[in-house]
This record gives C-alpha cells, structure tokens and sequence, in this order.
C-alpha cells in the first residue's frame, strides 16, 4: 500500500508548475476570489455610507464580521476532516482539516485585529474582557495549541489522529463558548444579530442603512465561502506536494 | 477453532511506521508448543512484530490469526491467551509484588476465590514468596522481571510473548529466567522469544528465525546449526542485508 | 470474553487510589502547588475587601486548574514510564474503561484539593467558601476539566514535548467549563439572588455532559496503534 495511492496523481503535473499546474476550477476559483474581494473592499470603503455615530472606522465592521465567519466555515472544514480522518484514514480528510486550522486561524487572528483596532477609538481602549472578545481570542489560541500539537509529534500517523481528536474538541469548545455568550447578555460588544439590553440607538449598536446592510451581506457571503475555500484548496495542494515528496523519500529508504 | 492449522499464523504481513517499511510481506507459521527465538539485528522489526502479535499495534496490511482469531479484529478473544514480558517492568512501583499480580488477576477477570492461592503459587514459581509484600520500587531489575513473568502466566496463557526478556539481567537472574522459560516450554506453552543472545537462543529454543531487514532471513530447527554455525550464517545475513 | 466494564474500570480506579494513598505523591505535590498559588496570589493582587469578592473565585478555579493539570502530568506519566498503560492494554478489557478508571481517580484527586482549598482559603481572605452552591459548583466543574484533561493527557504523555504540551493543549478546551464555574463561583460568593446565576450551574451540567461523551467517544482513538 503506497501513500502515492491516495493522492491524486497526473501525470501532467510533473511537466508543468506554478499556476498552469492549477487544475482549472482553481484558476477560476482564485480568480473569482481576487475579483470579489477587490468588489467587497470598494463596497466597503466607498460605496456603503459613513457611519454618523462613529465615522469611518465603522468600515473595518466589514471585514470583522466576515473574517469571523470566514474563520468559522475553515474550522468547520477542520472538524469535518477531522472525523472523516478517523473514519476512514484518508490522509486526504486531514490535509484538509490542517489546512482549515491554518485559514481559520489566520482569519480569527484578522478578526481579533480588526476588533481591536474598531475598538481604540470607539471604546477608548484596545481590549476589554468582554466575553464575546475572550472567546473570540480562545479561538485563535485553541487553534494555535492545535497547530502546536501537529508540531510536537514526529510519528505521522499519531500526528494525524490526535490532531483529529483535537479538531473536534476545539470546535465543541468554540461553539460551547459562542453559545455561552449568547445566554449571557451582559457585554458590551455589540450585539448585531440578536437581542441586546442595549437601546438600539445607543453607543454601540448598530443602525443599518440599505447600502450598509447590502455591504456586509455581499462581504461577509465573500469572506464565509469563496476566500477559506480557496485558500484551503491552495494549502491542501500544497499539504499533498509535501506528502510526495515524504512518499518518495520513504520509497528510497525502503529500497 | 484451532484445528489443525498452525497456533499463530502470518500472512502477507506488512507494518510501516511513517511510510518506512518495517516487515515487509512477512509470512510465519508457528505450532502449538514451539519455543521460537527470533533474531536480528536492532530495527529488523522484531520488537514490531511481537507488538503485532500481542495486539498492541495494527498491521498497515496482511493478516494475523492466533488459535484461528483474526488479529486485530477479533484481539478481544486472544488477549486473554497472551502473556507478554517486555524489556520495560510493566510494573507499578508503588505497590507491592503481591498488589500488582492482584490487580492484574482482576483485569484479566480470574476467579476471585483461587487468585490468593494462584498468586503464592507464582511468586513461588519466580522464587519471590519471601518479597511478595515489599514495593516493586526495592526490587532490583532482576527480581523486577521475574515479577513481570509472574505477571505474564497469572491468566495461564497459551501464548508467551518475550520481547528482550534477558535485558539488564545478571548471570543469576537470566539462570533463573532460564529455568521458568523452560519450564513454561515444558507445560506446553507456545513460547515467542526475541533476543540478541545467539547461545542462550539455539540453547532454550526449539525452532530458530532470523529476521533482517523486515523479513525472515532463516528458519529452521535450534538443532540445525550449533552455536558457531549459527553466528556465521546470522552474519551472514546481516550484513548481507545492509550490503544492499 | 472481556471483563466485564465497570470491574476494569473499577480495578484501574483502586489501584490508582492504592498507589496515591501509599505515596500521597500526587495530593502532595498538587496539594503544596494549590497553596502556594493562592499565597502567591494574595501577594501579588494586594487585593482590598470590594476586589477580593470580585477576584477570589477566579483565583480559586484558576489554582485548582493548574494544581489538576499537575496532578494529570503525574497520573498518565505514571503509566508510560513503565510501559504500565501497555499492559492494560495487553488486557482484555474494554480500552474505555482505562479512560473511566483514570477519569475518576483524577477527578478525585482535583476535587480534593478544591475542597481543601475552600478552608484555606476562607481563613486566608476572610471570606466564607464553605457553601453548599459553591461546593456544588465545585463538584460540576472539577468534572469538565478533569474530562477533558484526562484524554488530553493521555495524548501528551505518548508525544514528544509530553509534560509542556498539557496546559496548551487543556486550557482552551476547558474554558467554557471554566467561564460558567466562575460565574457561578462569583454570584454565590456575593449573594447574588439564586435567580441571577442559575443558568451557569445549569450550563455546568451539559457542558460536562457534552465533554463527557465526546471524550468517552475518542478515548478508544487516543491509544490505538
């Protein structure tokens, strides 16, 4: 039983590199993802009005929101890796779940970015133990730790099953926390979906115009699909070069 | 479910650790009552194969049967058949000889009313009645492993799997392992041993087997080849294999 | 064939009970670790009465995180070191009754040195701890954290890194168990009207559970080979 079985192997692959090595729904997946994002940033940055309350660092709320859902959908992709790894041993599944774990992780770490640089102005300060932030920064820490376990273990196939094992309990954690603070009302983060205690008109909630509302469905159906898709489609193929190459290195050995 | 067929048998066998090819397509049959000394050199994947044996590793393909059970799939049925002895004590240090054999009777599920008597009987057997209530941690390495047999024939195995069994023993100790192992072999028990000690293995053994390089270089009865033969054709294959 | 599941487990559980009550090595050391952190604690918070009540829970279920995560290195090293976690599972037990075994002897362990705290820690700050809610809290949260902890542990301890890789590993997965006891912790402590922080103890009890299954679900993964 060769690793090489596993992957999928053309032929072609070998004459060509860099972007005409692409499988062509790549090309155009990636191309689409250029171009939305480049439409989502205009809509953004000049397109949705300026915000009365807060001016223009309202406009980073775009990409906040997106990148956390962005972030989301990747380690969704991790925990579906995960499982379908134990279930079937696949190293395909856990290309993928390592790939969601480093997409979503980058996207989580945007999130918190972009949070804290909305809040400096908004809330006088650069961070709060509001609970919505710390799960928000658990989240980037519990993906952290998981990429720091991959790195800890040599043996790849204990690598690969305890970093499953691992998927699935950092996604119960992110989403017992998420469901934490729904339950508990009492932060001062705006609530954009759902109830607040705050008076909606208050200082920080939101009040959305058309253009507005418009902005952030388009970028956040952006940065929630065609961004962590391609962008984990790239680091699968390049998990998989990287586990040729390991398969013919251990062919030489073998020999 | 026995029959007529071998005790242990392996087909195809193959065990990769990390896409490195440790047994390669490894086919073994071992009858009811042999006493087999595996040698080899460090890597050869003997430690590998015992692991396989005893249901602590998964083959990455080929099959395994012992007493017709399909390994792993159906290992629950064989553990209770397998002792191992390993180099390491698989022993706890904070308990007494006496407390480790008993908590080892009630994992294998052994008849509360015997197992006091059972165990006096062992400890006698490895020659430590007297040490039976002291901690395992003042033992030396010597009565260390005579208790870890002890532990190994606490559920009377069919099957005895020794991994390096002689590893730190002074020349008292490994006598005394001498006597239990052939006495083991005298009670019929199907005994798989690996070791690095040529002598001692043609010496205990009944069927001898050199594994190089992930596969079974030699295979024959212990009375074969005496001692000096038998250093030279394990040379042999050795090195033949690193030549390659 | 096997033996039957709860005598494993209970057989793992007394032997770790045996062992721990003979070397009292793991109560000691988690023991000593809890009081010096709270010690610690008091000195480097300098806290006055109004912040002592906001503070103390947390300082309380931070030092019996810790002092568990000690207590697991220990516990789940104690089998590696001499290969001991192969030779249960040379045995024809269920491998989940390794995870029951261990999981009540560690959670044990945690829950006693939370109990002890509470004394400890009324004299040290002058405020009761011992209250029958608290101990409750006490009771639900040593049990999420010594779930997961206990399959965390045993993961780290066949790794590499083993010991350091724990507390990376535990402390986020912990997190909503520790969030809710805190909550729980600082509205008892301050009198809160029973109707205000009920919810916490409440989500305690299915974050337990659901980290109860999961772990109980992935333990047969975590020492396969």
């Amino acid at each position: 039983m060769s690793a090489i079985g596993n992957l999928s192997s053309n032929p072609n692959q070998h004459a060509r590199s860099g972007i005409a090595a692409w499988p062509p729904l790549l090309r155009i997946l990636t191309l689409a993802t250029i171009i939305a994002v480049a439409i989502g940033l205009y809509l953004g940055l000049f397109y949705s009005g300026t915000d009365i309350d807060q001016g223009q660092v309202q406009r980073l709320f775009y990409i906040h929101l997106s990148a956390f859902t962005g972030a989301f959908i990747a380690f969704c992709g991790t925990v579906l890796g995960g499982v379908q790894y134990l279930r079937t041993r696949n190293v395909q599944w856990d290309s993928i779940a390592l790939a969601g774990a480093e997409v979503g992780l980058a996207l989580s770490i945007l999130n918190l970015v972009t949070g804290m640089i909305w809040a400096r102005p908004i809330w006088n300060t650069w961070w709060t133990w509001d609970p919505r932030l710390t799960s928000a920064a658990i989240m980037c820490l519990t993906y952290a730790a998981y990429l720091m376990l991959r790195s800890g273990i040599e043996n790849a196939e204990q690598r690969r099953r305890f970093a499953s094992i691992y998927g699935i309990l950092a996604i119960t954690t992110v989403i017992l926390t998420l469901m934490i603070t729904r339950i508990r009302p009492d932060t001062i983060h705006p609530v954009v979906i759902g109830p607040s205690v705050q008076n909606p008109n208050a200082e920080g909630a939101f009040e959305f115009s058309e253009r507005m509302s418009m902005t952030i469905g388009i970028n956040s159906a952006i940065w929630s699909t065609l961004v962590p898709v391609t962008l984990m489609w790239h680091r699968v193929r390049l998990q998989n070069l990287i586990e040729r190459v390991n398969a013919l290195k251990a062919e030489v050995l073998n020999k | 479910m026995a029959e007529k067929s071998a005790l242990i048998e392996m087909r195809a066998l193959v065990k990769t650790y990390d896409l490195l090819i440790v047994l390669r397509k490894l086919d073994l049959k071992i009858e009811r009552g042999e006493f087999v000394a595996l040698l080899g050199p460090n890597g050869s994947g003997k430690s590998t194969l015992l692991r396989l044996l005893s249901g602590l590793s998964k083959p990455t393909s080929g099959t395994i049967f012992i007493g017709g059970w399909e390994l792993p799939r159906e290992a629950a049925a064989v553990r209770a058949q397998i002792g191992m002895v390993s180099h390491r004590a698989l022993l706890y240090e904070n308990l007494t000889a006496r407390e480790n054999l008993q908590f080892f009777a009630r994992l294998y599920n052994l008849p509360q009313q015997d197992i006091d008597a059972q165990i006096r009987l062992l400890l006698e057997r490895v020659g430590l009645a007297k040490r039976g209530d002291s901690l395992v941690r003042t033992f030396s390495r010597g009565m260390q492993q005579r208790l870890s047999i002890a532990r190994a024939l606490l559920n009377n195995p069919a099957v005895l799997l020794m991994d390096e069994p002689y590893t730190g023993l002074d020349q008292d100790a490994a006598q005394v392992l001498d006597g239990l192992l052939t006495q083991a072999y005298a009670d019929g028990r199907t005994i798989l041993m690996t070791s690095h000690d040529l002598d001692r293995a043609a010496r205990l053994a009944s069927r001898v087997l050199i594994l190089s390089r992930g596969n079974i270089g030699y295979d024959a009865p212990a009375s074969a080849l005496n001692g000096q033969q038998l250093s030279e054709r394990y040379s042999e294959i050795t090195s033949l294999a690193t030549a390659r | 064939m096997n033996t039957p599941f709860f005598q494993a487990a209970w057989a793992i559980l007394r032997k770790d009970l045996q062992t721990e009550l003979r070397s009292r090595e793991l109560l000691s050391s988690m023991g000593l670790f809890a009081l010096l952190s709270i010690f610690i604690f008091s000195f480097a918070l300098e806290l006055d009465r109004i912040a002592r009540q906001e503070a103390i829970s947390g300082v309380l279920w931070v030092t019996v995180v810790f002092a568990s995560i000690l207590g697991l290195n220990r516990s789940l090293a104690m089998e590696r070191d001499q290969g001991n976690l192969d030779a249960m599972l040379l045995a024809p037990i269920n491998r989940t009754a390794i995870f029951l075994g261990k999981l009540i002897g560690n959670y044990l362990f945690a829950l006693t040195i939370g109990l002890l705290l509470l004394p400890v820690m009324t004299v040290l700050f002058n405020m009761s701890l011992i209250q029958p809610w608290l101990l409750l809290v006490l009771v639900l949260g040593t049990l999420g954290f010594s779930t997961v902890g206990t399959l965390l542990a045993t993961m780290t301890v066949q790794t590499r890194a083993r010991e350091s890789l724990l507390p990376i590993l535990m402390l986020p997965i912990a997190l909503p168990v520790v969030i809710a006891a805190v909550k729980a912790s600082t509205s008892i402590l301050n009198n809160v009207p029973m109707g205000d922080w009920i919810a916490w103890p409440q989500i305690l009890v299915v974050v337990d559970f659901v980290y109860l299954v999961l772990c109980f679900l992935l333990f047969e993964f975590v020492i396969e080979d």
